[in-house]
């Protein structure tokens, strides 16, 4: 009765074991590409495991448009984005099972999955890890005072709005500038909420540009920057927060606490990927994304097992979780196709300037690898290269007119690669 | 909650009305319920244990940090002689953990010494002195270089232990009524007539265990002996990821004062771990916000026990209140529980300050009351008392076959709700069907854990919202906790 979080522990002699040639666990925009993928690289069993009701994944909430501009070359709506990747897997002749949530990953490729249907153990003979991410909290920000109702992470609130025809409050102040928290302001405002200001900590906004231009300057929502919510107000639901301004340090500066009546505190200040599973198949973590470390084909540490989209790092834009998937996904069909030969492996690390790298690592003698990463802050007019540790010989090497922390960047190595890299920026 | 009130409430005597359905005054009437009586547990709240008994470290206490003679000592030493049993029978989430009193340096030896021989002259069983060898034996990742180590130390979770406490009581014949806050008390020569917005009630005797305000409504009645001053102690609380690193609780040597235990480290019987809590005075008995500050504090205090601690997230924050007799400024010093019946009026007992080790002594607390009162009255035991409640299946804690056969039983069984704390619709439909009509979303993670996880609730309240209204709770109804915590706004169109 006590063993905390029990998952059935190893008596499973008496469940049959289910076998497919690819499962990709999570149906949003990494893993519908992903299962995609793998169908057209020859995969012949693929399984795609949802655990809401039906496909899409967060999508199926995100009712602006914005979407599919790099895959299908137009802006569309998420549902929308959703639907054509949706038709594309059931065309490819991918197995979908909806309403299905893995509970367990081990380190055997066996997965554990509960659904109305059954509770069933599967073996994979590749696994794609697609599960997306969750919205920091309340708590991992630490925001002190009482406990009211009223505090919702923002794609809570999208849901509850977008969904389920809700009305989350009345006067809403937003914490963070990502870009569901920008979404929400607008949506909101079109709901006829009152949104009295987006507060972020870092001197720079953390979601996409056009998103500030087209969900908060069109709309007069006041933005400011350096600044945090310091207290929340309210014993049975928020009556106000307080704000204040931040030091270099991000630490509130004393006497500029400023009080805000408000009903709603909507929390969009960050993403964490969700990890669990992975963690629970002995996946190795960076922890500079918080996913996976993969190599260049998105294969993590345990053999068999790749990683994409959110769960694997954080995306600006679903265009290019679904690239990512896509890529994973004809991967793993290669995997279980024998195809991918073992070798030893270089690291790729983070320089000055860089807040991480992706692919972690590259198998030596790769050659055209495309390097994702991010800058730590704002800059113009940088050099990006990517340079031997060893032999301190530049392998890439690209300027960028401007960078931003918000806007995942590319960088393509195209010789062999024989020596542990390092990407760094120079301004 | 309306089916409860039957017509004939206000014609009833009651026996007994418990006032404050927290673990103490839940104990009492559980104990009570064995007795062929009429009892009533009047609780101010929408649910139980959403006072004191809610926010604690949750711990067993085996009793050698309270004053020898004292009823905090008498109470703890026979409620930690009852509880693991009774936890047994009701089907609540322990364990039997043993404990560490840690001692960073030689310097601090004497003290666990004092400790030792203040447990042994209480009677806690098996205390004994443990070096560094012991320590890192015993929890591996704990510093220290002596520790006291109490083997019959354990962690409970204290709000199911108090609202199966009210179930059991309920099963056997006690009303429970909740949001029933008693605003005016009539004494009257043959007992009390307590009135609440839900009604006025007669009853022979009363038990006013309604912590932090028990001195509020002592004074209804015209006692005026006690006053409760709220000490608050916050608490944050890790990811289940870090419960490996804890095997039992690890106090620090308590601070000289007596005045709490210190910052200590709790594993929860789920394997979250706490840290905290602090002690503070505040004016007010509702004040349950963190700080900053504390906050800050409680990390750099608990990592300096169990550095290992660093490497975890915390999920989430939490305060609770203490009720103490003793004044911040130290005017009233009255460190002991107060269990006794009221001079001017006969028939009212008082629980007051009870504090740390309340929830371990409550079973005792209750035997006391029930012993006080029912001996004179000659009270029959019940022949078909049922002492058992029959916890609700958990599928987070069931194996693969298990598992399998609910789902194939019944496919609510195969819906997850919450991904972080792997509940099921079966889960959160029993949960939402409970005895006393407690429909809270706050409720509903006490009875489930849905929303305790790593994304808070996150995900789950949007599946949990539509869930509650196809159980046919409108929106409008929906609170995290009752009173005005309205989780929304109404309807956007329609």
């Amino acid at each position: 009765m006590n063993e905390a979080g029990g998952n059935g522990g190893d008596r499973t002699a008496s469940l049959p074991v289910e076998r497919h040639d690819v499962v990709v666990i999570g149906g949003g925009p990494a893993g519908l590409a992903a299962a995609l993928g793998a169908r057209r690289a020859g995969a012949g069993d693929v399984l795609l495991i949802e655990r809401e009701k039906c496909l899409g994944g967060i999508l199926n909430q995100c009712i602006h448009d914005g979407f599919g501009l790099f895959l299908y070359k137009e802006t569309i709506s998420g549902p929308e984005y959703a639907e054509r990747l949706i038709e594309e897997v059931a065309r490819e002749g991918v197995s979908v099972r909806t309403g299905a949530m893995v509970l367990d990953l081990g380190t055997d490729r066996v997965l554990r999955v509960n659904a109305r249907d059954g509770y069933r153990l599967i073996r994979a003979g590749a696994v794609v890890l697609a599960m997306g991410c969750r919205e920091r909290t309340r708590e991992m920000i630490g925001i002190p005072g009482p406990r009211p109702a009223g505090i919702f992470t923002a794609g809570s609130a999208q849901n509850l709005v977008n969904l389920q025809n809700i009305r989350v409050g009345n006067e809403a102040v937003i914490l963070g500038s990502g870009d569901i928290g920008l979404i929400m302001a607008r949506r909101l405002t079109f709901e006829r909420m009152k949104v009295k200001g987006v507060f972020e900590i870092l001197p720079w906004v953390s979601g996409l540009e056009r998103n500030v231009r087209q969900c908060l300057k069109d709309f007069d929502i006041p933005l400011e920057l350096s600044s945090t919510v310091v207290e929340i107000r309210g014993r049975e639901r928020v009556s106000a927060v307080v704000v204040a301004r931040v030091d270099q340090d991000l630490k509130p500066i004393a006497g500029t606490d400023r009080l805000i009546p408000c009903d709603t505190l909507l929390l969009s200040a960050g993403l964490i990927p969700e990890n669990e599973l992975s963690k629970r198949a002995g996946v190795e973590l960076s922890p500079l994304t918080g996913g996976a470390a993969v190599d260049e084909s998105f294969m993590t540490s345990v053999e068999g097992v790749f990683s994409c989209g959110n769960v694997l790092h954080i995306h600006d834009v679903a265009d290019w979780a679904s690239f990512e998937g896509l890529t994973a996904g004809r991967n793993a069909a290669e995997f279980i196709q024998g195809k991918r030969g073992a070798g030893d492996k270089v690291r790729v690390g983070a320089g000055a300037g860089i807040r991480y790298a992706l692919p972690q690592v590259v198998r030596r003698g790769a050659e055209n690898v495309e390097i994702n990463f991010r800058v730590t802050r704002p800059t113009r007019g940088t050099w990006v290269e990517v340079r031997g540790v060893s032999t301190g010989k530049t392998v890439a090497r690209k300027k960028f007119p401007r960078l931003v922390p918000s806007e995942l960047q590319k960088i393509l190595v195209k010789p062999a690669i024989e020596d542990d890299l390092e990407v760094s920026s120079h301004d | 909650m309306d089916k409860m009130r039957r017509p004939s409430d206000s014609e009833t005597i009651f026996d007994v009305a418990v006032i404050g359905g927290g673990v103490v005054g839940c104990a009492v009437v559980r104990e009570l319920s064995r007795y062929d009586l009429k009892l009533l547990l009047l609780e101010k709240e929408a649910d139980l244990a959403e006072g004191v008994s809610k926010a604690n470290s949750g711990v067993i206490h085996a009793g050698f940090n309270v004053s020898p003679g004292s009823l905090k000592a008498r109470t703890n030493v026979e409620g930690l002689g009852r509880i693991y049993e009774l936890a047994v029978e009701l089907g609540v989430p322990h364990r039997r953990t043993g404990k560490l009193v840690v001692a960073l340096g030689d310097e601090d030896r004497p003290r666990l010494e004092e400790l030792k021989a203040q447990g042994d002259r209480n009677g806690v069983p098996g205390l004994e002195i443990v070096d560094e060898a012991a320590i890192s034996r015993l929890a591996p990742g704990v510093l220290g270089r002596w520790a006291l180590f109490s083997p019959w130390s354990g962690i409970i979770s204290p709000y199911e232990f108090t609202i199966a406490l009210a179930e059991c009581a309920a099963r056997n014949g006690a009303r429970v009524m909740l949001e029933a806050p008693v605003v005016a008390i009539e004494c009257r020569p043959d007992g009390f007539l307590l009135t609440t917005p839900r009604g006025s009630f007669m009853v022979r005797r009363v038990v006013n265990a309604a912590g932090l305000f028990a001195d509020e409504v002592a004074a209804l009645a015209g006692i005026a002996d006690y006053r409760v001053y709220p000490y608050r102690g916050e608490y944050l609380i890790t990811d289940k990821e870090a419960g490996a690193v804890l095997s039992m609780p690890v106090y620090p040597v308590p601070p000289r004062d007596d005045s709490f235990l210190g910052v200590h480290i709790t594993p929860t019987v789920e394997g979250n771990i706490l840290l905290g809590p602090s002690s503070d005075a505040v004016e007010d008995k509702r004040d349950t916000a963190t700080t900053r500050a504390v906050m800050a504090q409680l990390k750099s205090e608990a990592l300096t026990l169990v550095p290992e601690l660093g490497r975890f997230p915390f999920i989430h924050s939490f305060a609770g209140l203490r009720p103490k007799l003793t004044d911040p400024q130290g005017r009233v010093k009255l460190v002991d529980f107060v269990i006794e019946e009221s001079r001017v009026r006969p028939g009212w007992i008082n629980l007051l300050g009870i504090e740390s080790p309340g929830l371990t002594a409550a079973p005792a607390i209750a035997a006391r009351v029930a012993e006080m009162i029912g001996a004179r009255e000659n009270w029959r035991e019940k022949s078909e008392f049922e002492a058992t409640r029959e916890p609700a299946p958990r599928f987070a804690h069931l194996s693969d076959t298990e598992r399998a056969g609910r789902v194939a039983g019944d496919a609510r069984w195969g819906e997850m709700v919450c991904r972080c704390e792997h509940v099921t619709r079966a889960e959160v439909e029993t949960a939402l069907r409970n005895p006393f009509g407690v429909k809270t979303l706050d409720g509903l993670k006490r009875r489930t854990r849905c929303g305790m996880g790593r994304c808070q609730g996150g995900f789950c309240t949007p599946r949990i919202v539509e869930i509650m209204q196809k159980e046919g709770l409108p929106l409008a109804g929906m609170t995290k906790r009752g009173g005005g915590s309205d989780l929304f706004k109404g309807r956007l169109k329609s």
